[in-house]
């Protein structure tokens, strides 16, 4: 039979150092986007808060936290079809969907609330995957697929809560909504959060930990699935893809129902933090347009196959940070979209500059 | 034939797409512990026959046996998970992935369910010693790759996954002949190792080099299988075209050096161009030659305008030149045509009409301001259809249904109709049947007799042979050798290629 | 049907091939469209204002702004990219031109959509950005420029006279002026598309930009040239929309950019660009305005159009609309 027995690499232990070290840099530039997004990110930040007219307060870092999420949550959603070379236009109609949900449900007894989010939960996921079946079984393109749908669950949203309203329990709102000292107080966890080990950490947002939880509890162990390997394979070519025999209608499927889950999470805590459910078109729009903005600032290539849903998450920071700056400098609001426009366009206009750097035209047609 | 341990069995498979068949009533088998040549032109069918054996399409009649027992194949994984598997001529990497995670693609190596990075990467680095590539970083992303390299990482991913019958479909083309010894070397171990192998390649030498066995398809026919050496080349060569053929290449007029039509001069471009300099008139074709990716490419895409930064001068016609686009290139006092290196995504539009890819770069000639005129137009496809012989049954058929020689002509055609004087020719006959083949040598030399000047890169010695006037022989970004008339053997080639004559020993190899 | 003059050129636009599937498909659904509205009235009011003359025509004559919005994302779809600065462009076009007045508004207008157009193919053609997002950033820009303008308030100057006869006015009080700019429009569409070098230019990019540019085409130029065609479209579109409005006023053109990419798309287009013919993006903008109208008729409450809108996409695009299988 074919047992492949391997003859052992006789690296000398200096190669090996050297493919170490080599190793390392190519990293450090595969993963340029990330870390380019993330300076940036720490430099707006930095810059908002030494311009703070109250200085640094755990209170300003609470609030925001508390604005980035649902955007830093339906950027990761948008990163995953992304990947892929698709777009998923119904980001922002899930998580409106999922919100307008969570003021219906999330309230009432302790069972209540928590059969209320993973109700919550699973029609985020069960959005995305409608959106999967329709690319995969209905051979759509996902961009035309999801408009569609997005139509579909904003209607069902309107259905839901025709005028903005609704309820959510307020002590689990305004747990998640601060940090992690009133959380444990709110459930009286930890000695109401009093407890020693807790306290270098009390300061830390809520919002933050569960960016962080999300991050590493689904992110990044669905990268290093095989499903997850394979999104990333798809978007790099799909045709090869096939070839090599990866599970590309699974993947596909998983790929969007993880989309509508990060985004369904968006909204539940979107509902939270306003205490609401509102089916704004004009918003679950606006939520989709920075998706993508803070999905390209993460550096995830929209023409499929490198990127991270951590770079989107810093993406989102980074669009939410410059607002932040309008704020404490007092542009006017009127002025705003002028030079949210404005940073958008030179932050990717500058990317536009390394083509001067190209010495072969052709690769700008990659 | 008597077939005691036949591996695996195909019987009666016939394969349609639409109403031409790809493949007619096909028995064929190969063996453990066997290489099995399967030639044929293109579009003889031997490509789909591989898609069959690997669940990339499925058959519309007959049947397959793996190992005696009757078995089907859905899609490529199938095929796949009973050790069937194939390195496409078509690379099958993922270019934005890294080499590690492209070899381990479909099988990564888990722990607790999930990937595991450093498991991959040494079970690559491994696989990719094996084949003697220990220079390729298991981290590396494929696009940053040179395309031969890409190509032993294409084999190294087929390796670790446990082959028992293991398809090469023109698998070394992209190869530089170090690499293609290497290749060899594991195929022959593979081989005594009981694997059962089956190898397309069109070029002879390899063949005779590797095969135990050869078939021979045509028309979506097995004519013929038999033993090496049962057969002559020039019979192969036959049965593959069904008729014997003549005087491979044209025959050279011998005259005197033409005036310079084109003058390069110290052109220099990255680390790629390193001040090459030649010249080239009118009725003559320049051999481009060396080793793959000594600058031979980035001489013609530097040329032709497509790279930026390029010093050094070009003279066109005592006038000096500098192309910045390919549109200024084509439309210059003496205008150039590039046939590129890859067909399928730089020569053509394949989803557009055979008559739309055609007339696609001479379009302003064929218009009158920014209208195009449809009746010329028309005459001109026509006439480019008849000059090469392209087979087609309507025009305005996508470019995608014509086979990989038509294809080819489609693409020459297209420059052609913009009345080129100099044409600048990428290895314009790589996978490409036999037949074709001569048509576009032949070609080539009416173009010259014509007064056409043609630089003319090709990875084949004996087509630099058989097509040259002269041969500038590249190495490292430089020519180091011209050689003429006579002069243009294998043996100089070779020599010349490895820069023998000038370092006393040989650099690498 | 006559194969032998044009058969190399067009053969594909004579014979019933894939791209004629969508046109007629979506014809058949306007047909359905009218029989069920037509249905409903019947049954419920007893007359069948659908099919009188005058209502199709006043229906088409407000379908026309969207008519020439799609008509220029087209040209940028067929490119494969995407014009999502359509609203403002729009907006920022009808505020400049009830703005600037007399005989220059209509120049204004359609020039400020051009130079939004212009400003966009740089970015996406020679800075290589993404043009979904150039794109979404310049609606940014143009939003916060009419937001400073105008201090967030609808605009007090008016539309022009002839601003307000080419939208409003009926050549013999029945043939809809804006029915025959958006027609002019069409035709002009038509023949750039099927007849000059530039729209043969656009398939060829739109298939594959690299081939293009090798086949001696400046693709940077094409790129440029369509999305300034977007622009003017959707300029023209503010301007007329100005005038059937007497002013412009804030998020006037934000109705127009989801209708119009599905009018492309239901029309046969390939949203990855390449293929589609300019017929079916027609079609697809009388699908959509028709089936708005039964909707109004039937007085659909928002939530149960949304979900109508969604499904007729996505119904229609599985009949006709699906993509080849992989298999490499």
């Amino acid at each position: 039979m074919s047992d492949t027995v391997l003859t052992p690499t006789a690296a000398e232990p200096q190669l090996k150092t050297r493919r170490w070290g080599e190793g390392l840099g190519l990293r450090w530039r595969q993963h340029a986007g990330i870390l380019g997004a993330l300076a940036l990110f720490l430099g707006l930040y930095l810059f908002y808060q030494l311009n703070h007219p109250r200085g640094f307060t755990g209170q300003i870092l609470i609030q925001n936290a508390n604005e980035v999420f649902a955007l830093a949550l339906v950027s990761m959603a948008q990163t995953v079809p992304v990947l892929m070379a698709g777009l998923d236009l119904s980001v922002g109609a899930v998580m409106t969907l999922v919100g307008c949900v969570a003021s219906h449900l999330v309230d009432g007894s302790p069972a209540e609330i928590a059969l209320g989010i993973v109700v919550c939960i699973a029609s985020g996921a069960a959005c995305g995957f409608v959106n999967g079946c329709v690319v995969v079984y209905g051979r759509i393109q996902p961009i035309i697929a999801t408009l569609a749908t997005s139509a579909i669950y904003m209607g069902l949203a309107l259905i839901l809560r025709p005028t903005p309203g609704g309820k959510v329990q307020e002590d689990l709102s305004w747990a998640v909504t601060s940090d992690l000292r009133e959380f444990a107080a709110t459930f009286g966890l930890f000695d109401d959060g009093e407890a020693a080990w807790l306290q270098p950490f009390a300061w830390i947002p809520v919002p933050l930990v569960l960016l962080a939880l999300i991050i590493i509890l689904i992110w990044v162990p669905f990268t290093r699935t095989v499903t997850g390997r394979t999104v990333y394979a798809i978007g790099s070519s799909e045709s090869a893809a096939y070839m090599s025999g990866l599970p590309i209608n699974r993947a596909k499927l998983a790929a969007f129902t993880l989309a509508g889950l990060f985004a369904g999470l968006g909204g539940l805590f979107l509902a939270l933090q306003t205490s609401s459910g509102n089916a704004d078109i004009p918003q679950a729009g606006a939520y989709t347009l920075n998706s993508i903005a803070a999905v390209v600032i993460g550096g995830t290539s929209l023409l499929g196959g490198t990127g991270s849903a951590i770079g989107s998450m810093i993406g989102a920071m980074v669009l939410r940070t410059i607002s932040f700056n309008f704020r404490i400098f007092d542009v006017a609001p009127l002025l705003q979209p002028l030079f949210e426009g404005i940073v958008l366009l030179a932050a990717v206009s500058l990317g536009g500059l390394k083509l001067l750097r190209l010495k072969n035209k052709l690769e700008v047609f990659r | 034939m008597p077939a005691p341990a036949s591996f695996f069995a195909l019987e009666n498979i016939s394969k349609r797409y639409g109403g031409v068949h790809a493949l007619r009533d096909v028995d064929f088998a190969c063996n453990r512990g066997s290489i099995h040549a399967v030639l044929g032109e293109n579009g003889a069918g031997k490509s789909t026959l591989m898609k069959i054996m690997t669940g990339v399409v499925q058959p519309d009649e007959g049947r397959m046996t793996l190992e005696g027992a009757p078995v089907t194949f859905p899609n490529p994984a199938a095929a796949n998970r009973a050790g069937i598997v194939c390195i496409f001529q078509e690379l099958s990497l993922m270019p934005e992935l890294t080499v590690a995670d492209n070899i381990t693609l479909s099988r990564p190596p888990r722990r607790f369910g999930f990937i595991d990075g450093r498991a991959q990467r040494l079970r690559s680095e491994e696989l990719l010693a094996r084949i003697g590539c220990e220079d390729i970083n298991p981290l590396s992303r494929v696009s940053d790759l040179p395309l031969s390299r890409r190509q032993m990482v294409e084999i190294a991913k087929a390796l670790g996954r446990d082959p028992k019958l293991l398809i090469l479909d023109e698998a070394t083309s992209a190869l530089t002949s170090a690499d293609v010894d290497r290749v060899y070397r594991m195929l022959f171990e593979l081989k005594a190792r009981d694997l059962s192998i089956l190898y397309i390649s069109h070029r002879m030498h390899e063949i005779e080099a590797l095969a135990d066995r050869c078939s021979v398809f045509r028309n979506g026919r097995h004519i013929e299988t038999f033993a090496k050496g049962s057969r002559s080349n020039d019979e192969i060569v036959g049965l593959m075209i069904g008729r014997e053929i003549e005087g491979q290449f044209p025959p050279k007029l011998r005259r005197t050096r033409p005036a310079p039509l084109i003058t390069i001069r110290d052109l220099s471009w990255e680390d790629r161009l390193n001040g090459v300099g030649l010249e080239a008139g009118r009725g003559e074709i320049v051999g481009l030659g060396g080793l793959d990716g000594q600058g031979q490419k980035e001489l013609l895409l530097a040329l032709f305008g497509v790279l930026r930064g390029v010093r050094g001068t070009v003279t066109l016609e005592g006038e000096p030149t500098a192309a910045t686009s390919p549109k200024a290139a084509k439309s210059g006092q003496a205008r150039m045509a590039l046939v590129p290196e890859d067909r399928k995504s730089e020569g053509l539009i394949l989803s557009m009409s055979i008559a739309d890819n055609i007339s696609m770069a001479s379009l302003d000639r064929l218009s009158h301001g920014m209208f195009i005129d449809a009746g010329r137009t028309r005459r001109a496809v026509e006439r480019a259809i008849e000059q090469l012989r392209i087979k087609t049954g309507n025009s305005g058929d996508p470019v995608s249904t014509l086979s990989g020689g038509n294809q080819q002509k489609v693409v020459i055609a297209k420059w052609l109709a913009t009345n080129p004087d100099i044409i600048l020719l990428n290895d314009p006959t790589r996978g490409i049947d036999v037949g074709t083949k001569q048509e576009i040598y032949r070609l080539m030399r009416e173009l010259a007799e014509q007064g056409a000047c043609i630089l003319f890169y090709s990875t084949d010695y004996e087509e630099l042979i058989g097509c040259c006037d002269r041969v500038a022989v590249m190495y490292d970004g430089r020519v180091v050798r011209e050689l003429e008339g006579e002069a243009i053997t294998e043996r100089n080639l070779i020599a010349s290629a490895l820069n023998i004559v000038e370092q006393r020993e040989p650099a690498h190899v | 049907m006559n194969r032998t003059t044009d058969t190399i050129i067009a053969p594909r636009r004579l014979r019933l091939g894939p791209d004629d599937k969508p046109v007629i498909f979506a014809a058949g659904f306007v047909l359905l469209i009218l029989l069920v509205g037509t249905g409903y009235t019947v049954y419920t009011q007893g007359n069948a204002p659908l099919l009188q003359p005058q209502y199709l025509l006043q229906q088409l004559q407000v379908g026309s702004f969207l008519g020439i919005v799609s008509a220029g994302l087209m040209v940028v779809i067929l490119l494969g990219h995407i014009d999502l600065s359509v609203p403002w462009t729009l907006t920022a076009a009808a505020m400049m031109a009830t703005a600037v007045g007399g005989p220059w508004a209509i120049p204004a207008g359609i020039g400020v959509g051009l130079l939004v157009g212009i400003v966009n193919g740089l970015g996406v053609a020679y800075l290589r950005v993404p043009s979904m997002i150039f794109t979404l950033g310049m609606n940014a820009v143009m939003r916060g420029l009419m937001v400073a303008h105008t201090g967030g308030f609808a605009p007090a100057t008016a539309a022009t006279d002839l601003m307000q006869y080419l939208a409003v006015s009926r050549i013999g009080g029945v043939i809809p002026v804006a029915l025959l700019v958006w027609l002019a429009v069409s035709i002009v569409a038509v023949a750039i598309l099927t007849r000059t070098t530039l729209g043969r230019a656009i398939y060829a990019i739109g298939n594959r930009e690299r081939a293009a540019y090798l086949s001696g085409i400046d693709t940077n130029r094409v790129i440029l040239i369509a999305f300034a065609l977007s622009g003017a479209a959707a300029g023209l579109a503010g301007v007329l929309l100005a005038g059937y409005s007497t002013k412009a006023y804030q998020g006037m053109g934000d109705a127009y950019l989801l209708p119009a990419i599905a009018a492309v798309v239901i029309g046969g287009t390939n949203i990855l660009g390449g293929r589609g013919r300019y017929l079916g993006t027609l079609v697809g903008v009388i699908l959509i305005v028709l089936l708005n109208s039964v909707l109004s008729i039937m007085q659909m409450p928002e939530a149960g159009r949304q979900i109508i809108y969604g499904c007729v996409i996505i119904s229609m695009l599985l009949v006709y609309g699906r993509g080849g299988r992989v298999t490499g």
